[in-house]
């Protein structure tokens, strides 16, 4: 199976650790194989143009900013 | 006038009269008194409040900020910034994505500073401490003032053209971007969210909003207590009323470093304006801790060669500063 690469953009504030934990959770939830880096570099995330933190990417592609979103809204992204 | 914290007057007083037979005039009577208001007060504005702007938060994401901003060039353009700095939600953390990504899209430098001052300095947990301790009209003057400052500031350094001072990089991904443009960022379909979701954005912020301060709160509220029911007035008139010309000053340069914990720090100065603070130093003390932060300063180094940040603090400083006796002269 292919390993889907996730990363998180944020700035280590709490909501960032509650993202990362929720999509954790998912892919556990889902019996993937998946790499989650925690992007905290200002600079690399406002190159993905993203200005609003906590941010999911998946694949490069950025899924979803600005909030805290839970598991079960993280599965279908990671399904794509 | 109504007041709306009428209930959580009359249990304090009720406590500390009827339950435990204290004169509300006595040293203990009064402390008592000022904490058994205070913190339940302060305590359910928090709550409220920052559910209500974790929920409607949601309505203004940066990106649609930055497409109001886009291009303005004139004063109209700070105005609006410092207008939208009010109403959106800040994190330092943020600040420096937030910044590349204004001038990216073309947002001149000054009307994105006039936006990294206003929203940090009109926070949420200010303004709910400011107008629980201290009144709605002083919360008001606070605003009005703060922003005034945020536009005037970004203004000058928009006039100064002081562009070459930001690290280059920046204007690298601004060229980068006109030529791939962002429609990349932007295929990312919007967003819609269900009332249901709002709300449940709006519990989380209060939630950790409440968990962060509700300590420091409660402290500073404990010390002001002690301060209000102990502490003689003229001995506070003499160190911090208006008549000390350098009251002001050195309650700014105090509040650099007390970055975060305005909600300790605020219930303390409540007491001290009791006791005959001058409330211009407490306005400026107030800005001091909020827009001259110092990790938002190190954030900022980042995108900003050390000339930039030194004209930013500066012209912060001496705006604070300058509010702090312009308030001060006003009021006596």
């Amino acid at each position: 199976m292919q390993t889907i690469k996730i990363e998180i953009l944020g700035t280590g504030c709490k909501k960032c650790q509650q993202l990362e934990i929720n999509t954790k959770a998912a892919v556990a939830n889902l019996n993937l194989t998946a790499e989650v880096a925690h992007i905290t570099d200002p600079v690399e995330i406002a190159k993905r143009g993203v200005m609003s933190t906590p941010a999911l990417a998946i694949n490069g592609k950025v899924v979803s900013k600005g909030q805290v979103i839970s598991p079960e809204q993280i599965q279908p992204l990671l399904q794509h | 006038m109504f007041d709306p914290f009428y209930p959580f007057d009359w249990l304090a007083t009720q406590i500390v009269t009827q339950l435990l037979g204290l004169s509300i005039t006595s040293h203990l009577g009064s402390s008592l008194h000022f904490f058994l208001y205070d913190v339940p007060k302060v305590l359910t504005l928090l709550i409220v409040i920052s559910f209500l702007v974790g929920t409607f938060q949601s309505f203004l994401e940066p990106e649609r900020v930055r497409f109001l901003l886009q291009g303005k060039r004139t004063f109209v353009g700070n105005i609006l910034a410092a207008m939208v700095g009010i109403v959106t939600p800040f994190c330092s953390c943020s600040a420096v994505p937030l910044f590349i990504g204004f001038l990216e899209a073309g947002v001149p430098l000054g009307v994105t500073f006039s936006y990294l001052m206003a929203a940090p300095m009109v926070n949420e947990v200010a303004v709910i401490l400011l107008w629980g301790l201290f009144g709605l009209k002083v919360t008001l003057i606070y605003i009005g003032f703060g922003v005034s400052l945020a536009i005037a500031s970004g203004y000058v350094i928009g006039r100064l053209k002081l562009e070459k001072w930001v690290e280059p990089f920046v204007w690298e991904l601004q060229k980068a971007r006109q030529v791939t443009s962002l429609e990349d960022a932007d295929t990312l379909e919007p967003v819609t969210f269900t009332w249901r979701q709002r709300f449940e954005q709006g519990q989380f912020q209060s939630s950790e909003i409440v968990r962060s301060v509700w300590l420091y709160v409660v402290l500073g509220i404990a010390i002001g207590a002690g301060i209000h029911g102990y502490v003689p007035t003229d001995f506070i008139t003499r160190y911090a009323g208006a008549s000390n010309p350098l009251a002001v000053p050195i309650a700014v340069i105090l509040g650099v470093p007390l970055y975060a914990n305005i909600a300790g720090v605020l219930p303390i100065t409540e007491a001290l304006v009791n006791k005959g603070m001058s409330m211009g130093t407490v306005l400026a003390f107030t800005m001091a801790v909020t827009a001259l932060s110092l990790p938002e300063m190190v954030i900022l180094k980042k995108v900003l060669r050390t000339q930039l940040l030194a004209v930013f603090v500066g012209l912060m400083t001496v705006g604070i500063i300058s509010i702090g006796y312009i308030f001060n002269a006003l009021l006596t």
